[in-house]
């Protein structure tokens, strides 16, 4: 395989994770802070946001994901890689 | 020039991804992962023996396996009632269950189970989530449930929500019927492959505890994962319902 495009593949895995870990990270961070300031006005309400709160985790968390499956592919399934 | 596995070579025994290498069966002219279809029988002999233990001898007070399988229904019926409402969510709970418990199946059989005791000729076994094909599987399952469960509801009157509310949003509600399989498939698929490339990376570096916590890390991504998915399902049954 041509080195370029193996160089090219690895920097473009590597970020493709990073770029796609800014926007879930910034909306987990939002999440999670808001969590916790409505368990802190509410206690008894727990156990209901934790479960919400893990559930749109999950959500943002796969948008991170695309970015891995992207990376992936250019690692392992490399459409260029003749 | 590529990593053809992730080789860790201290302790291979427990983790060990190998990507883009399958146990190829040839089934009447078309090549299959035989490593996938093995583990999916196993899961689904499991949860086959369970329903069985579950459903033998029934009494009004539960007790035993009847106990645990009835709390497990509770649970399924608790995700399909709370998208689908009182009035649709019994004749759905079948489809949103089998997927739960298969999805979760699946998982935590990749997760628990130290499959590398058993050698393959090339591949190996794990949770069969970690190939595409088996969700793009279940996702365009769901394509078809949606679109069945719209179209027995309402007929040929279930296309008129793709000029709603204006009819300018008919390329973007087409686009939708796409991105929906494309977004639960990568979804599962990424998740599952992540966390055992995670932990092969861990063992590789280092073999002994501390890849632990990830394990169970893991274990608790699988399952969130196989309620998210029966979840997005439910919801987008709703969607079409409604």
């Amino acid at each position: 395989m041509d080195s370029i495009i193996s160089a090219a593949s690895v920097i473009a895995a590597g970020l493709s994770i990073g770029l796609a870990a800014i926007g879930p990270g910034i909306g987990q961070g939002n999440a999670a802070g808001q969590a916790v300031e409505g368990i802190a006005r509410q206690p008894e309400a727990e156990n209901k946001i934790r479960g919400t709160l893990l559930l749109s985790l999950a959500f943002m968390e796969a948008l991170t994901i695309y970015g891995l499956v992207v990376a992936l592919a250019l690692l392992f399934a490399n459409p260029f890689n003749s | 020039m590529y990593p053809d596995n992730f080789y860790s070579s201290t302790f291979t025994l427990l983790a060990e991804a190998e990507v883009g290498k399958h146990f190829y069966w040839n089934i009447a002219g078309f090549l299959v992962h035989g490593q996938v279809l093995l583990v999916i029988w196993f899961v689904a002999a499991v949860l086959f023996t369970l329903s069985i233990l579950g459903t033998r001898d029934t009494n009004r007070i539960p007790h035993g396996w009847q106990n645990f399988m009835e709390s497990a229904i509770d649970f399924i019926t608790d995700i399909a009632k709370n998208q689908l409402g009182e009035s649709f969510y019994k004749e759905w709970i079948p489809y949103i269950g089998t997927l739960f418990l298969f999805i979760f199946g699946c998982n935590w059989a990749g997760a628990i189970i130290p499959w590398k005791l058993i050698e393959l000729p090339e591949g190996e076994l794990a949770a069969p989530t970690n190939d595409i094909n088996t969700t793009v599987a279940l996702a365009l399952m769901t394509s078809f449930a949606y679109f069945y469960a719209g179209l027995s509801k309402k007929g040929l009157g279930y296309f008129k929500r793709y000029v709603n509310p204006i009819p300018l949003l008919l390329p973007i509600n087409i686009l939708e019927d796409f991105t929906k399989p494309l977004s639960l498939s990568f979804r599962l698929f990424g998740n599952v492959l992540a966390d055992e490339l995670t932990i092969t990376v861990l063992t590789g570096l280092v073999p002994l505890v501390i890849p632990l916590p990830i394990m169970l890390l893991g274990l608790f991504a699988g399952s969130v994962q196989a309620l998210i998915f029966s979840t997005l399902a439910a919801a987008y049954i709703a969607e079409a319902l409604e």
